[in-house]
């Protein structure tokens, strides 16, 4: 723990840092082999949808001494598709099975009534509707329309434009991931799976604007001074949210890990299924594509600012000077002491205020930042 | 001591260079206790309220508990065969689903079944009566004139209408007593006048004046009647009742249920028809009406009230589209210029005479009421019928049936099982690496959930609000949200404290920067909850009412309990002090010396980083 939180003070003054902005094209290639791939596997298999959604069969049994577990085994067995099982209160049972056509259910029925001991005339076969219908389904997207829309509004307004653009490629990214993923474990569709789904929405935007808000703050007087570019200003915002972003989804995933590992897999709980593995799967992408895309996009989209390309020109003559200077002592960007500490090494490279301005007045010889101070 | 009094006046000197920049109030912060206090008596008023309404679980949706099966099917009506059709029955699944689940928590399914059958799920501990009531009403709601109008005797049917003038007296006092709420004492003339003092909306001014006409009106019964039955065709200048209207209403006898069923069966609404309708001494009322002026579809919206004025008890009000204000005034002028009964219009609801009331003026207020003898159920299902719409078929109840849950017990187990793991692992990680500070963020979870327990499970007989699967498990993620929070607040501190200063001050300059960063985030969670809310229908309406509400609880937890505890143990000596276990060592957090002596210096850039 004492390392952890050294570990953790070393991050928030810089002092040790992975380069998430530098090495951004590793990871934008990481993402862009998950995403072909999780495409493929959506265009190739195709999602399962449940019997909510595409309705099915409905098979309804007179009194049998099958248990409804029992019963559900079977009707999988029989169909090949998930099944679902409610005892009735006449003692019959329901069976509804998705994906099933008159034909087939003709099939099913007989095969069900060997399986439970009933004769095939005494199950009553019917074809269902979805319970998930169209209705719903469209109200659902005008929905996630309008708030896509509305965040990126207020994102931009609170933020700025690009981090809206950032957030909404890192929104994609994760419900991309998360679909593909799912399409190719192969696992039905199921009410449950959209409204993970949407909780995986709703999860990767807030770590998003957790990431962002600490981005804006650490960059807000960036003109002001001219050690670090803005590039290195994210990659330093990165670096000291990073026990917080670790913590969090340490925090989130864990109760989702037992409920999909535990839950599903030792129990063999089967809707559990469904829904952790969407929620896990989900919510590692969006605490991944927070720090890996989101914020080096908003990097790379801020240093075409023509103001930003002026910070960065004096950033590097400022240091190209300094190590003329003083060469043995040179600094890093990465390993550069904290800029408000006002230690006796840092008057060198004087850091803020009246101290920069000779230097940049010096050089910054009509660059449009240096007007607009 | 020396501790204390340094850290305090830090603490004010941190306030001054705070609060002039931001404009900070440091009123919430100097009374940490007041909000806790709150905050407990909000837990216990809510545990209260939930241990009296006896609802002490949330109340679990069908794929956990189960509950009851209405099959219902569609009737096909003579001269409309080809009514029950996919478009037909897809839009009477919306309805249907709507009614059952308006605000999308209360986890009932809708679905069809065959070609002409509906079913309906909705989970134990739904009301089940009201629930069937709601779903089997067709809800085809219409406004007709009236053109004339008796009580429905046996006899009646022998005779025809100038022998019904002897009985015609007592309906005329019954008419306006219909809608005048004087259902229990029928021939008291005390009620009338009570009601009269009573409502200020036009519908029932007019019955006012008509309740206060009526003792004077018994001079001439038979008059009015007879009036009724042959002066109406000319007096309205509606279109003339065939003969054949004339002779269905005098053989029409109400009392028998098989004659009531078939009175005004296929009739178009543009057509006069005849209709029954109980009056308000539970006598059977047969009119002849006019074409339909005003639909159920220029309803806009309809609500359950309680009138504690009149004591008239629940009625319906109902509230017009532009279009159905503009054709309600239109005909409420007309037919105040008639007499009696023609200044009468009926409010048909699936071919039954629901109310009658008077008009004296154009009413053009853009609402109506409907009053009768409601109790609250009955008002609460017509209203919340009549605010989704008419069915486009008609339906019959085939079976009713209990199911069982379609995931069974062993999966609701498995998941709080996986869950309790998970969460045990969740604390586990904190203490290891926060330490003291676990016990916050362990309370503040703790508070939460005993928040979002609380809340749901007053819900369920408030709302119907009922929890399934999908999300329990929301409700095990949103225990990340909510703690990251408390995670983006205590990081907050220990950079204060690596940055040198002491836990005070550190925990008050903390929390504006750590406040924001979590309004902002939830803000967002938020928005979703709210666009999703309104716009969509079924379980999308659901999941964003949960979400919601979690997303609020977290601010209120964080506001009112995880800030005012994080300042009040920062005072104690295990926290301020650094102790090794408390989270908030120093020199374990990395914090350097030196800085604590070069204070002065940093704190003139502070304001540069806030």
């Amino acid at each position: 723990m004492s390392r952890l939180g050294t570990l953790g003070a070393r991050l928030h003054r810089g002092e040790v840092g992975y380069d998430f902005v530098g090495k951004r094209k590793i990871w934008y290639g990481v993402s862009l082999l998950i995403t072909v791939a999780a495409i493929l596997g959506l265009t190739v298999k195709g999602l399962n949808m449940g019997i909510e959604f595409q309705g099915g069969a409905v098979f309804t049994t007179p009194k049998t001494s099958v248990s409804a577990s029992q019963a559900e085994e079977k009707a999988e067995e029989a169909a090949g598709h998930d099944a679902i099982v409610q005892e009735l209160g006449t003692g019959g049972l329901r069976i509804m099975i998705s994906g099933v056509d008159t034909a087939k259910s003709d099939e099913i029925k007989a095969e069900l009534a060997k399986d439970l001991g009933v004769k095939s005339d005494d199950i009553n076969a019917d074809l269902v509707g979805p319970s998930w219908g169209e209705q719903i389904a469209n109200k659902a997207w005008t929905g996630l329309g309008i708030f896509m829309v509305l965040v990126v509004i207020y994102l931009a307004m609170a933020f700025e434009w690009r981090m809206a653009v950032a957030a909404l490629v890192a929104l994609i990214h994760d419900i991309t991931i998360t679909v593909g993923i799912y399409a190719l474990v192969g696992f039905e569709v199921t009410p449950g799976t959209v409204i993970g789904l949407l909780t995986i929405l709703g999860y990767s935007l807030y770590d998003t604007v957790v990431v962002f808000d600490s981005l804006k703050e650490s960059s807000k007087d960036i003109t002001k001074q001219t050690r670090w570019t803005y590039s290195e200003i994210a990659n330093r915002s990165i670096n000291a949210t990073l026990v917080r972003s670790i913590n969090t989804t340490v925090v989130a995933l864990l109760p989702v890990a037992g409920l999909l590992f535990i839950g599903g897999g030792v129990l063999g709980a089967g809707m559990l299924n469904d829904i952790s593995l969407s929620l896990f799967v989900g919510l590692a992408a969006g605490a991944y594509s927070s720090i890996f895309i989101a914020t080096p996009l908003v990097a790379e989209l801020k240093e075409r600012e023509p103001q930003m390309k002026a910070l960065k020109k004096r950033v590097l003559a400022k240091r190209a000077a300094a190590a003329q200077g003083e060469a043995a002592e040179a600094t890093a960007p990465g390993g550069a002491p904290e800029p408000r500490d006002a230690e006796p090494e840092d008057t060198a490279h004087a850091v803020v205020g009246p101290r920069t301005q000779p230097v940049s007045r010096g050089r910054g010889r009509g660059r449009p930042s240096g007007k607009r101070r | 001591m020396r501790v204390d009094s340094r850290a305090g006046r830090l603490e004010r000197k941190n306030e001054k260079v705070a609060a002039p920049k931001k404009g900070r109030r440091t009123s919430a912060q100097s009374r940490p206790g007041r909000s806790l206090v709150l905050i407990l008596i909000a837990i216990v008023a809510l545990t209260g309220g939930m241990f009296l309404s006896g609802h002490t679980t949330p109340r679990l949706g069908i794929d956990l508990a189960g509950g009851t099966s209405i099959t219902l099917k569609a009737k096909s009506e003579p001269g409309q065969e080809n009514a029950v059709n996919q478009t037909n029955m897809n839009t009477a699944v919306g309805i249907i689903e709507r009614r059952v689940n308006g605000l999308g928590v209360s986890e009932a399914e809708v679905q069809t079944q065959g070609n002409d059958n509906i079913i309906v799920n909705i989970p134990r501990g739904t009301n089940e009566k009201q629930a069937r009531e709601q779903v089997g009403t067709t809800a085809q709601l219409y406004f007709r004139p009236v053109i004339a109008t008796e009580v429905s005797a046996g006899e009646a049917t022998a005779s025809p209408s100038p022998s019904a003038s002897g009985s015609a007296s007592p309906s005329a006092d019954k008419d306006k007593a219909t809608s005048s709420d004087s259902s229990a004492t029928p021939s008291s003339s005390a009620t009338p006048s009570a009601s009269a003092t009573s409502q200020g909306r036009a519908v029932t001014d007019a019955l006012k004046a008509d309740s206060t006409a009526s003792p004077s009106a018994s001079a001439s019964p038979s008059g009015s009647a007879s009036a009724a039955a042959s002066a109406s065709p000319a007096a309205t200048g509606t279109p003339d009742p065939s003969s054949d209207l004339q002779q269905q209403y005098a053989a029409l006898d109400c009392t028998d249920p098989e004659q009531r069923a078939k009175a005004g069966d296929g009739v178009k609404p543009s057509e006069s028809t005849v209709a029954c309708g109980t009056n308000s001494q539970g006598q059977w009322q047969k009119y002849i009406l006019g074409p339909a002026e005003v639909e159920g579809t220029d309803v806009d919206d309809a609500s359950a009230v309680f009138d504690t004025q009149s004591a008239a008890g629940w009625k319906v009000t109902m509230e017009f589209t532009d279009a159905g204000a503009k054709k309600f005034a239109d005909i409420t002028g007309k037919l105040a210029q008639n007499q009696s009964p023609q200044n009468q219009f009926a409010i048909v609801l699936d071919g039954e005479v629901v109310s009658d009331p008077y008009v004296s003026q154009a009413l053009t207020g853009g609402s109506a009421e409907i009053s009768g003898s409601f109790n609250q159920e009955s008002a609460e299902s017509l209203a919340n019928v009549l605010s989704y719409g008419a069915l486009p078929l008609s339906f019959e109840e085939q079976s009713v049936t209990t199911v069982t849950a379609a995931l069974g017990g062993e999966q609701l187990q498995a998941g709080l099982i996986a869950g309790a793991i998970g969460l045990a692992l969740v604390i586990i990680y904190l203490v290891v690496y926060y330490r003291g500070l676990s016990l916050i963020a362990i309370f503040s979870l703790l508070v939460s959930a005993a928040l979002t327990y609380t809340i749901m499970a007053l819900l369920g007989p408030t709302i119907g609000f009922a929890l399934n699967l999908p999300a329990v498990c929301g409700a095990i993620v949103a225990i990340g949200i909510t703690a990251d929070s408390f995670i983006v607040y205590f990081e907050r501190i220990r950079d204060e404290i690596r940055e040198g200063r002491t836990l005070r001050p550190a925990v008050e300059r903390a929390w504006p920067r750590a406040r924001r960063t979590i309004l902002v985030s939830d803000f967002v969670s938020f928005l979703a909850a709210a666009v999703l809310f309104i716009v969509t229908v079924g379980k999308v309406q659901g999941f964003a009412f949960t979400l919601g509400l979690t997303t609020l609880l977290d601010v209120v937890v964080v506001f009112l309990f995880t800030k005012p505890l994080m300042t009040i143990l920062a005072r104690s000596k295990f926290f301020s002090s650094g102790h090794s276990w408390s989270g908030l060592d120093p020199k374990r957090l990395g914090a350097k010396p030196p800085l604590r002596r070069t204070r002065r210096v940093s704190a003139p850039v502070e304001p540069k980083e806030a």
